[in-house]
């Protein structure tokens, strides 16, 4: 352990940011589309556990239920309630989708909290995939649903005449600026949270603030498992307001 | 010599981009403060509100995103 003079001179002993490295699973080398990385492996489990609670645990029906099929109705009455109030009813039929993104997101979220695991929600490739396709399956439905009329969701019928062109011109950016912080929301989030946790404990090095880092380090985890979760609601929610974008363009 | 004035002018960027962030901070704690004090006024219609009030807020939070976006790509793109 170097000291706290060496430890100045050298800055942090690990940096923050390595925790967010890609490295293949097996061996070393470049990695390919096709290697299988310490990402594919922290993705596997997040989709395990999601059969397991999902698929497995709520697969006796029983009258009462066990924990991890009260989890499971739980999860489901709490998504299923979220697209009926926020979507409307008539997004029910999209609810799948969107349960399958919450439960996925949220279980990445909480898996990346164990120690040495790895945050697959932390990288903007995993975050952009899923809001990349938010964004192109919302545009597809709305125009299927209101084709050429889905266009008025740009073209404001409640506000003055002079002022639509320029309001159609800020809806248009906004549209499609969504995938952009649809993506980054999540990453950032977790990504930041994360680094802050391993700044505070490479603090813990030096000995005269160790307990204060220490300290910190707990408190900020119980922030980063609020957080898991509300970014895993935030990201649900706001596929929900998309969806009812494209389902009721009118404003 | 050169290069080393742009690395410069990139952090500085970098830095000066996330004070974009406090102005989230502040938009986010607008948003739940006053769903807060709407809520004491009438705690039987907050329940059905607390989705709208996360919307406001990833909104709020959204421009806050891009400032970080623009650090991000000060640090290690440009």
């Amino acid at each position: 352990m170097a000291s706290s003079a060496d430890a100045k001179n050298e800055g942090l002993v690990f940096h923050p940011m390595d925790q967010f490295i890609v490295e293949p699973l097996f061996g070393a080398g470049p990695v390919h589309w096709y290697t299988v990385t310490n990402v594919t492996l922290w993705m596997a489990l997040s989709v395990v556990a999601l059969i397991l609670i999902m698929v497995v645990g709520t697969s006796k029906r029983a009258l009462v239920p066990s924990r991890a099929q009260s989890i499971g109705e739980l999860a489901y009455g709490f998504v299923h309630k979220m697209v009926e109030d926020v979507a409307g009813k008539d997004a029910v039929p999209y609810f799948p989708y969107i349960m399958t993104l919450f439960m996925f997101i949220v279980l990445s979220n909480f898996l990346g909290l164990l120690p040495m695991s790895f945050t697959t929600t932390s990288h903007i490739a995993v975050t952009a995939v899923m809001a990349m396709v938010v964004f192109f399956s919302v545009t597809i439905i709305g125009f299927a649903k209101n084709g050429v009329g889905f266009l008025s969701l740009f073209w404001i019928s409640s506000a003055p005449l002079a002022l639509r062109p320029a309001l159609a011109l800020i809806e248009i950016i906004s549209y499609f600026v969504r995938p952009v912080s649809h993506s980054i929301r999540l990453a950032g989030n977790m990504m930041a949270g994360h680094a802050v946790i391993k700044v505070f404990a490479a603090f813990a090095g030096v000995a005269l603030i160790s307990p204060l880092s220490v300290v910190a380090i707990t408190a900020m985890y119980a922030l980063e498992v609020l957080v898991s979760f509300i970014q895993a609601y935030v990201f649900a929610i706001l596929t929900c307001v998309y969806l009812k974008d494209a389902l009721h363009p009118h404003h | 010599m050169e290069g080393d004035i742009v690395q410069m002018g990139a952090y500085i960027g970098a830095g000066l981009a996330c004070t974009g962030m406090g102005g989230a901070a502040v938009g986010v704690g607008h948003v739940v403060g006053n769903f807060i004090a709407g809520a004491l006024r009438n705690p039987s219609a907050a329940a059905g509100q607390t989705a709208t009030m996360f919307i406001g807020i990833a909104f709020a939070e959204a421009l806050g995103i891009f400032s970080f976006l623009v650090a991000l790509l000060l640090m290690f793109a440009v």
